[in-house]
């Protein structure tokens, strides 16, 4: 019996990084329902607009390259922290926030156009899906850029220890589980909106 | 552990060049029409899938842990758990539809039903 030799023992972070890792399986399911809802609705206009006519595809490829590349950055902090190089994780930190801020301020934007022009949630069941549906990502994203100031924060106060390690690794899971999201709203929703 | 961290390095790299590649590449496919109707609904799913993948294994770095696999073992059931939902509803959507929003003489003929 060598099942429980010491390597095969679960550490702390390993058990912390399972734990977050359930968690983003869950958070799949929420999104499952949701796309699931916007397939069903996507063609219930109400005499309204559809997606052909909202949709500035341009704009949306940005926003997309835009997180792509946070999240990108993202990694590229996880290694220079683990590598010990305090001050790269830091910058790479930083430009991770500014470009998921840019995010989001982008999608703020055009949820203002739409809302303006009177194509709000109201409008049809087809809007009140997409609105549910990208709104809840980018309430992800919030949530996200919060915890990254919580997270400097702490850096800034404690400096690299074990458990700013820990969390800045759970971050990044988190981040790059909102990019793989946002290429299926990406794809299901503005590219095959307008197509 | 030098060695180690400038694998995971070149992994990063790949995973984003793929994806601005697949990011790319779906953007012309569906801006410019290459394929219509369901043709392209299909090309559409097969990228969104590929570069889902990619982040998964070069980003997440799914399936790369050692042997009791609950990362995965996890990712699987939440899988089995989302076709199951998506799947589901789509189909019971599109059957009441058939059903109920269509023409009655429409579904009869369909369905072989004579008076």
């Amino acid at each position: 019996m060598n099942s429980l030799a010491s390597d095969q023992v679960m550490t702390k972070n390993d058990k912390t990084v399972l734990g977050f890792w359930i968690y983003l399986m869950t958070d799949v399911i929420l999104f499952a329902t949701l796309f699931a809802t916007y397939a069903v609705l996507r063609n219930n206009t109400f005499g309204g607009p559809s997606g052909k006519d909202l949709f500035n595809m341009p704009f949306v490829l940005t926003e997309t390259l835009i997180l792509l590349t946070s999240s990108f950055v993202c990694g590229l902090s996880v290694l220079a922290a683990r590598r010990g190089s305090k001050n790269q994780a830091q910058m790479w930190l930083s430009l991770t926030f500014l470009l998921g801020m840019v995010f989001i301020l982008m999608e703020i934007s055009e949820f203002h156009r739409l809302i303006v022009d009177g194509n709000s949630w109201q409008r049809s069941g087809f809007l009140s899906a997409f609105f549910t549906l990208v709104g809840t990502h980018g309430a992800h994203i919030t949530v996200g850029l919060i915890w990254l100031v919580v997270l400097r924060w702490q850096m800034f106060t404690k400096g690299f220890t074990d458990s700013t390690l820990r969390r800045l690794t759970l971050f990044s899971l988190f981040w790059h589980f909102l990019d793989v999201v946002w290429i299926f709203i990406f794809s299901i929703v503005y590219l095959m909106g307008v197509a | 552990m030098n060695k180690e961290s400038h694998s995971s390095l070149s992994s990063y790299l790949l995973g984003f060049m793929l994806s601005l590649l697949l990011t790319g590449t779906v953007y012309i496919v569906a801006t410019r029409h290459l394929f219509d109707g369901g043709g392209l609904v299909l090309v559409i799913m097969i990228l969104a899938l590929a570069q889902a993948l990619t982040q998964l294994m070069l980003f997440l770095h799914l399936g790369q842990e050692t042997k009791p696999r609950w990362k995965l073992g996890v990712f699987l059931f939440m899988l089995m758990v989302l076709l199951i939902l998506v799947g589901g509803s789509l189909w019971i959507m599109q059957n009441l539809n058939y059903n109920m929003a269509m023409p009655a003489t429409d579904t009869m003929k369909d369905e072989r039903i004579y008076r």
